[in-house]
């Protein structure tokens, strides 16, 4: 065990590095300011590869590794943890067709994104149902030949764009964990509202809206698995995404130790640059030793996965550690840099707004600890 | 048609580089190569030819190192269809990597129909490879083309002269025709063309099997040497207006006898 990257994984490496450079950092900053939807780099991202990295190959996916997706991630995060959102988000909402889905939904639903440029979202968070998933009310009723979905959705990234939703609801609330089931809606539907753009705090170039679905009828074909195994989609969903998650936190991490690295030796303070006082140099020091634990244990959760070994655990701890040392990292960047940190002029103040949110989506960090928590005394 | 770009692999322009311990060359241990930015369109012009042209091949040459093969395998990223690596040490002079080039075309049994190169490489910056290989081929040459018309085999090309004026010229293929900026706009290798580009064909030849020895060589190198370290700049404390005359006679005197400029 090496740790050490193939030869196409570097390649892929530098070529996302690239695109990065060349056209995600020079417009992050704007995009954040005005709250733009970054549909041109979107667009660009997938002709290039960079998005739906979970369609298989047999349905027109490029055939990547969760630790190939894992990497991707990472560079475009470096960009932009915001924009990297709503990459992200198509994959997010394709991986329960991916994982559980029949070969006529992959046909159907996974081929056309590898074919066009679309857009998918993932409806699982309720405006009374965050963390608690189990708890959610949406209906989805048999109505004979088709499924009748009511019901409120929140913070669902994408949604103003959206040519897909994959919906979780319950046939039977009562049931709990028992009743919730997942659908395939797609984004011309009747009787879906999106609501206002959400004005957040950051990964403000990423679309966020509330949904509402009102009498949405389905073909009964659209049901991802059975009636009723939901949750258990949504949990291996989750093995998926949480490495991929905690990646865009090793990108931004890694952004905001490169900026205080270069700051730390340009400032100069007491007749030095600040990076030869220890009181800097040390928190630099934390700040690199965090990325790269949290991006071992981001490559291991995925790594696992690839090779077909349980990873909740690890899931877990790679999205914990990811997003809570990337809301360090960040903080301690704009203390680096000072009273400028703190100004717009500089990029390490979005760091540690879009930063916060990596900790609150995809299971919040107090939830992976319960995870972990469970994992650890269920042994 | 048969395309062929001659590409160099260089040091990363952010990597930082020190003279090996015979001065012959940089240090390449840890070195980061990209391919050279210029060759980056000749690459892309290739391809736009190629997809202008059915039953085109784009084949990409290197002469260097085999350490690394990140050029030529982003080449066929990007979409080239084959490629040649001719092994050689990565301070070949220009006369050299010319005559192993002419020779890994000819071996490659294909009869040229364009050759495309970066009108120069941003490591020695030399300018040579182009003008040398088109000579030794017995071939028309235009370098520094920033315009590209094909109609046939006859080509309009656009070359960059001083003053931004532009020269047109007609040439019939074969030809040998170095890029610059602004020709195009190099593609990214996409995540697909990367995967394919591993089932790529890669010939590896010595300089041996292309008629290139030692004797070839024109140009040795021995004094490789960081360049000077910078002199600390000098203040001048010029800010009450009575002080400005002493100020301004102080500067112009170092400027004529120290700096020399006037």
């Amino acid at each position: 065990m090496d740790f050490s990257l193939s030869t196409e994984q570097k390649e892929i490496y530098e070529m996302v590095t690239k695109f990065v450079k060349n056209e995600i950092i020079p417009v992050a900053a704007k995009y954040d300011e005005e709250s733009i939807f970054p549909t041109k780099e979107f667009k660009k991202a997938w002709e290039l590869g960079l998005v739906n990295t979970c369609i298989p190959v047999e349905y027109g996916g490029a055939g990547f590794t969760t630790l190939d997706s894992v990497i991707i991630g990472e560079r475009l995060a470096y960009g932009c943890m915001g924009m990297n959102s709503s990459f992200m988000a198509n994959d997010l909402a394709l991986l329960p067709i991916a994982i559980a889905g029949s070969h006529e939904q992959k046909e159907k639903f996974l081929k056309p994104f590898t074919e066009e440029f679309k857009i998918a979202s993932f409806c699982l968070t309720e405006p009374a149902n965050g963390s608690d998933a189990g708890g959610i009310k949406t209906s989805i009723k048999d109505g004979g030949d088709h499924w009748i979905i009511n019901g409120e959705k929140m913070w669902i990234t994408n949604a103003g764009h959206a040519d897909l939703f994959v919906v979780y609801g319950t046939i039977d609330a009562s049931k709990k964990h028992d009743g919730i089931s997942a659908v395939i809606v797609p984004g011309d539907t009747e009787g879906i509202i999106v609501g206002k753009k959400e004005d957040k705090m950051g990964h403000r170039s990423s679309d966020t809206r509330g949904v509402k679905f009102e009498n949405v009828k389905v073909p009964k074909e659209n049901m991802i698995g059975k009636p009723g195994e939901g949750w258990s989609i949504a949990m291996k969903t989750l093995d998926h995404s949480r490495p991929l998650v905690a990646s865009s936190a090793v990108g931004g991490a890694q952004r905001a130790l490169d900026l205080s690295v270069q700051y730390a030796k340009e400032r100069k303070q007491f007749g030095v640059p600040i990076a030869k006082h220890q009181a800097i140099s040390f928190m630099v020091a934390d700040m690199a030793m965090k990325v790269e634990a949290a991006r071992l244990l981001t490559h291991k959760a995925a790594c696992q996965l690839d090779a077909g070994i349980r990873n909740t655990e690890t899931a877990s701890y790679a999205k914990a550690f990811a997003s809570d040392s990337c809301m360090q990292i960040a903080t301690d960047a704009v203390q680096i840099y000072g009273g400028y940190g703190y100004s717009k002029e500089y990029p390490v103040e979005k760091i540690m707004r879009d930063a916060k949110l990596i900790q609150i989506y995809e299971g919040t960090s107090q939830i992976q600890r319960l995870v972990i928590a469970r994992e650890v005394f269920s042994k | 048609m048969n395309i062929f770009v001659c590409v160099k692999q260089v040091p990363d322009t952010e990597t930082k580089v020190k003279p090996n311990g015979d001065g012959s060359f940089i240090e390449t241990d840890a070195i980061k190569w990209i391919m050279n930015p210029y060759d980056e369109f000749a690459v892309e012009q290739a391809l736009l030819v190629k997809a202008a042209n059915s039953e085109s091949t784009v084949t990409v040459i290197r002469v260097g190192g085999v350490k690394d093969t990140e050029a030529l395998r982003t080449a066929m990223a990007m979409g080239a269809d084959d490629s040649i690596l001719v092994e050689a040490q990565d301070n070949l002079d220009s006369y050299s990597i010319a005559k192993a080039l002419k020779g890994a075309i000819e071996k490659s049994g294909k009869d040229a129909d364009l050759i495309l190169c970066g009108k120069q490489a941003i490591d020695d910056d030399c300018l040579q490879v182009p003008q040398v290989l088109a000579q030794m081929m017995s071939l028309p040459s235009v370098a520094v083309i920033v315009g590209f018309e094909q109609d046939g085999e006859k080509i309009t090309v656009k070359r960059e002269i001083e003053g931004g004026a532009i020269e047109v010229y007609e040439v019939n293929s074969p030809v040998v025709l170095a890029t610059n900026k602004g020709i195009n706009t190099p593609r990214y290798a996409s995540l697909p063309g990367i995967m394919k580009a591993k089932r790529k064909p890669l010939q590896q030849l010595s300089l041996a099997d292309v008629g290139v020895s030692d004797d070839d060589r024109r140009v040795k190198y021995s004094d490789f040497q960081l360049p000077p370290e910078k002199p600390a700049g000098k203040k001048f404390e010029a800010m009450d207006e009575a002080d400005a005359p002493k100020v301004v006679a102080e500067v112009v005197g170092l400027l004529r006898n120290e700096a020399k400029v006037i």
